[in-house]
């Protein structure tokens, strides 16, 4: 190793200008000022500036679908007026695709874990990760552009021919913003990929991984393959609208068939880009908060591959009722189902490893177990979806609305917050309001469940999705769906408020609040710059029998003296 | 030009050992020779009528031609097999994405005709005299 | 940047703690400080290459199967436009981009050797080649807007360069000459639309004099209601509809060819989405190479510390990939 670099010159401008945080460094003050976080290369603030930036569309999405919610919570014009309601229905779906779901696991927590749970330094690429992250903010701005010049009310789908003749301003703007979120995704998902190969530490296979990786290698994995065929549709979206190309758009020989083709195709495998990692977040949820090995570890891992792939031949059940061919209809409907077998490999293993668990029902685990319920709803409906004759009455309806949100929010952003709870110590170092957690939880699972299992009802009743007006006899249901939306809001807003406040006033955080096994429970909350002084070697991260509760640390700590794999450099950093 | 035969790892009898492979100049050389042969080739293979052949050679050839870049100038061939699965990977699922898209485009029914169907408009004519559905097109219905 | 404090540097003991806020990329050493090896460091940077390289195969992709299904439903489209495209000048460019991809190999062959000025005279070749390309590239397009072979309705504009008809594939050396006719072309074009409210009646001054020769001229590109007529039948909604446009571009101009088929302009409209984005990555070639060549001219490259050039080769050779591709599909079809 004659090739290290001793500190140059630009080097010591970063070096930690706070000497306060004891004997071990913090990477939230190794260097002060919002430029060393803007351009900074750490993993782990870049996850944090993700993590901000995907809770702030969160919030605006989310107020966009308040807005939604309330207007229909009574039959004719309530609040505002149709073509706004247009707006509005597209920017929640748009911003909370693009901007939040799709961002919301793999590129703030993934990111901030994803390095330190194998024992790395950093991500392969730390610059490109940068840069990632800069796309993504770029993309964010056009999106927001886009509602200056007038938003735009083709649904977050861009179907054409609509798309290329709707009057709105906004479609060009928010068209070349996904473009560019689009390579956000793929720079991550390309840095994780070759994070995962290139940068495991010795030991470490890749069945010793916890499946947290697994699940986001094959998000990965999914965001290189299918992203960039979006992000060529969409740009033909943007040249047919600008220079009438005649590809997609009838008026000139186009076929609008073929842009839905091409727009499933990414965007079912984007289905799973959001809801893959939220499973293994999941996994790993269950396994630590239960102190119980993971059931069937191999079946989940491949389960998780197994969906990327099955994940791109079955973009088609999006379009039977769109003129797609009884051919390809028949054949999509068919490998449509296979995927509820993964799935439920999954769900089954996590339900076995509860079984004789010592289960600590702390907020993580609340939402890992209503996870496992919606997750459960969801995926069953969509099979009601996936058949082709059922799929014709209830297609654009609120039942595909209720499913999609089932899994998209009920799952997804389920996922994502159980993993936001259980990584939230570690990120910040304080321990939040466990009471006030509990009781936000309870007011989401009861509001998402009052809103969205409404609309099975309604859907299956026929009312139509993205109508601003409805009979007398859909009101009940709308009424009692937008008041759950209201309970639901009252959740995330009481979860903003504990977690904002525990990085004022929440308890210090222990190494291992939880009795996690994986190496991210190894080094201090919040995790030194360098994460490990030494690349540490691991043993099987869900084995617990190693990890007992210490009075001392006010926290559990790995008793190395059961596992001999452990090599003893790494105990510096988890005490 | 070709001082490098070797087909191994060369080191030169330098001080470190290479990371990566060498490729010999008269291997690169070869290998453009060949690719402008086959450029010529498949050009002079578009004047000559051979039907729907015509399409299948000059395919042919370019797939040839781009084996041929993949393997000598990106040094695929000597790469690491994750890369290889990398590359003929993402070209599996281009001929996924056109497949299943050229498979779905060619079952399209004709969904529009020279008026309706004989029973359909019977059954209009006999029901319905006065319901003006007749779909009226330009466009002659097929066979 | 903040107080400096050299005795809170907890780390300082560790040799490799350099978080990458140097420029690592560019300055020695060439290994970050998150790799163990240089190996690793080489592997990765080249695995990250190689995914990057996919997602290029799948950029274009899309746009194959756009092609591929364009071609399946309208074979006679491409068989027909395809004559407009210069055969002979696409084989030139495939002939220069192959010579560009060799000089790039031998590029990495001689920085991996650490032949610094053999490296360099590689590079500054390929972007010759490069530049080379563009500039045919550029000829070519210049000469189809002049004659009006464009995407979507542009296509169907009234076609004023009839010059084109006489003077084939060497159009853009008198393209020059013909711009004054083409004004008095164009004025006698629109004078005749406004005498005359019908078709046929506009078509007569201009295209009567000069039909197309044959498939290797350059024909205008033109439409007329002959030309709609005996279309075969069509089998799809998207056809009909075009039908429709045909109405509704009739107050334009066209131009009288029995043969051209319906929907014509789409095959220009894929050509130019697929050969432009290939356009596009061969200027970003460009600046890529000239990238290279600046450092390699400052000494940054040898036989330890190659992967830049190696994998700009690769980009630049999947670059290359993409034409050999194009060139089949768009200028030879018979």
């Amino acid at each position: 190793m004659t090739t290290i670099d001793t500190a140059n010159k630009s080097d010591i401008a970063d070096m930690p200008a706070a000497g306060a945080q004891g004997p071990v460094d913090n990477y939230l003050t190794w260097t002060k000022g919002a430029i060393s976080w803007i351009f900074t290369l750490d993993h782990k603030r870049i996850g944090v500036m993700y993590l901000a930036g995907v809770l702030i569309s969160f919030l605006i999405g989310g107020l966009f679908a308040l807005i939604v919610r309330t207007e229909l919570i009574a039959p004719g014009a309530t609040i505002i007026e149709p073509s706004t309601y247009n707006l509005f229905f597209t920017l929640h779906g748009a911003v909370m695709v693009f901007l939040v779901i799709i961002p919301s696991i793999p590129a703030s927590l993934g990111n901030f874990v994803l390095p330190i749970m194998l024992g790395a330094k950093d991500v392969a690429f730390p610059r490109l990760n940068l840069f990632s992250f800069h796309l993504w903010i770029i993309g964010a701005i056009f999106v927001v552009l886009s509602l200056l010049l007038g938003g735009f009310d083709t649904g977050w789908t861009f179907y054409t021919p609509y798309s290329t003749t709707t009057e709105t301003g906004g479609v060009v703007p928010v068209l070349f913003g996904v473009f560019i979120l689009g390579f956000s995704s793929i720079f991550t998902g390309l840095n994780f990929v070759v994070t995962v190969h290139k940068m495991r530490p010795p030991g470490m296979t890749w069945f010793r991984m916890p499946l947290f990786l697994w699940a986001i290698y094959s998000t990965a994995l999914i965001q290189i393959l299918a992203t960039p065929v979006l992000a060529i549709t969409l740009m033909l979206v943007g040249i047919e609208r600008a220079f009438q190309i005649g590809i997609f758009d009838p008026a000139m020989g186009g076929d609008p068939v073929l842009f839905q083709h091409f727009f499933w195709f990414y965007s079912h495998p984007a289905v799973y880009i959001m809801i893959l990692p939220a499973m293994g977040i999941i996994s790993d949820l269950i396994a630590v908060h239960s102190h119980r090995h993971i059931f069937g570890y191999r079946f989940i891992a491949y389960s998780s591959v197994a969906i990327a792939i099955f994940s791109f031949l079955v973009w088609g059940h999006h379009m039977f009722t769109s003129g797609q061919s009884a051919l390809l209809n028949t054949i999509f409907s068919a490998i449509t189902f296979s995927v509820a077998v993964p799935s439920a490999i999954k769900i089954f293993n996590w339900l076995a490893t509860l079984y004789k668990g010592s289960i600590a029902l702390n907020t993580p685990m609340l939402y890992a177990l209503g996870f496992i319920f919606l997750f459960t709803i969801g995926g069953l409906t969509g099979l009601y979806l996936g058949t082709l004759n059922t799929d014709v009455h209830l297609h654009d309806t609120y039942f595909v609305v209720a499913h999609f949100h089932y899994v998209m929010m009920g799952s997804a952003l389920i996922g994502f917050i159980g993993g936001l709870h259980h990584w939230w110590p570690k990120m910040f170092g304080r321990m939040y309001n466990e009471k006030l957690g509990i009781i936000a939880f309870t007011l989401v699972f009861i509001g998402f469940n009052v809103t969205f299992f409404t609309q099975f009802m309604l859907g299956s009743k026929g009312m139509p999705r993205r109508y601003y007006d409805y009979q007398p006899e859909f009101e009940i249901y709308h009424f009692i769906s937008t008041i759950g939306s209201y309970v639901m809001a009252a959740g995330f807003f009481l979860t903003a408020y504990y977690l904002l406040a525990s990085l004022f006033s929440g308890k210090k955080a222990p190494a291992n609040p939880w009795g996690g096994r994986s190496l991210e429970w190894q080094c201090t909350s919040p995790p030194p710059h360098d994460n490990f002084k030494t690349t540490p070697t691991v043993g099987d991260c869900y084995d617990f029998s190693v990890v007992r509760w210490s009075d001392e640390e006010d926290g559990y700590v790995i008793d190395r003296s059961k596992d001999p794999e452990i090599a003893p450099s790494s105990a510096h950093s988890g005490h | 030009m070709s001082a490098h035969a070797k087909n191994d790892h060369d080191h030169g009898g330098l001080e470190q050992p290479l990371v990566g492979h060498l490729v010999p100049i008269s291997v690169l050389v070869w290998t453009a020779l060949a690719l402008l042969f086959l450029t010529a080739a498949t050009v002079a293979v578009r004047y000559v009528d051979a039907g729907q052949f015509n399409m299948v050679i000059a395919l042919g050839i370019a797939v040839i031609k781009a084996t041929l870049v993949a393997l000598f100038f990106m040094h695929l061939r000597w790469d690491k097999p994750f890369n290889q699965l990398v590359f003929f990977g993402c070209i599996a699922f281009v001929v996924l994405l056109i497949a299943l898209t050229v498979l779905d485009t060619g079952q399209y029914a004709p969904t529009v005709f020279d008026g309706n169907p004989d029973d359909v408009q019977a059954a209009l004519d006999a029901n319905a005299p006065e319901a003006p559905i007749t779909l009226k097109t330009g466009v002659s219905s097929p066979d | 940047m903040t107080a400096i404090d050299a005795n809170s540097n907890p780390p300082s003991d560790s040799p490799d703690h350099d978080h990458g806020h140097g420029g690592h990329e560019s300055e020695n050493p060439f290994q970050a400080h998150h790799f163990d090896t240089p190996d690793q460091q080489f592997e990765s940077a080249k695995l990250g290459m190689w995914l990057f390289l996919g997602t290029e195969i799948l950029f274009f992709g899309a746009l194959f199967a756009l092609y591929t299904i364009l071609r399946a439903n309208d074979p006679e489209v491409f068989s027909y436009a395809s004559q407009y495209l210069d055969t002979i000048l696409g084989g030139v460019n495939t002939a220069v981009l192959i010579l560009s991809s060799l000089t790039m190999a031998m590029a990495v062959h001689f920085a991996q050797r650490s032949k610094k000025t053999l490296m360099l005279i590689c590079l500054w070749l390929t972007l010759l080649g490069a530049i080379g390309f563009l500039v045919i590239k550029y000829f070519e397009y210049e000469h189809k807007f002049h004659v009006n072979l464009k995407w979507g309705p542009g296509f169907y504009m009234p076609v004023d360069e009839q010059e084109a008809t006489v003077v084939g594939d060497d159009g853009t050396v008198l393209s020059v000459v013909q711009e004054d006719e083409l004004a008095v072309a164009k004025e006698t074009a629109k004078l005749a639309a406004e005498a005359e409210e019908s078709l046929p009646a506009f078509v007569d001054p201009l295209i009567g004099a000069v039909p197309p020769v044959d498939a290797t001229t350059v024909a205008p590109a033109a439409i007329g209601p002959g030309g709609i007529s005996a279309v075969k039948p069509v089998e799809k909604i998207a056809a009909d509809r075009a039908a429709e446009g045909h109405v509704e571009h009739s107050d334009k101009p066209h131009l009288e060819d029995q043969d051209l088929p319906v929907n014509t302009h789409r095959f220009f409209a894929i050509y130019y989405a697929m050969t432009g984005l290939h356009g596009i990555h061969v200027v970003v070639g460009i600046v890529m190479i000239l990238w290279l060549i600046v450092k390699g001219m400052k000494g940054h490259f040898d036989r330890r510390h190659y992967a830049p050039v190696d994998l700009g080769g690769l980009y630049w050779h999947i670059v290359d990939l993409v034409w050999i591709f194009l060139f089949p599909l768009f200028y030879l079809i018979h």
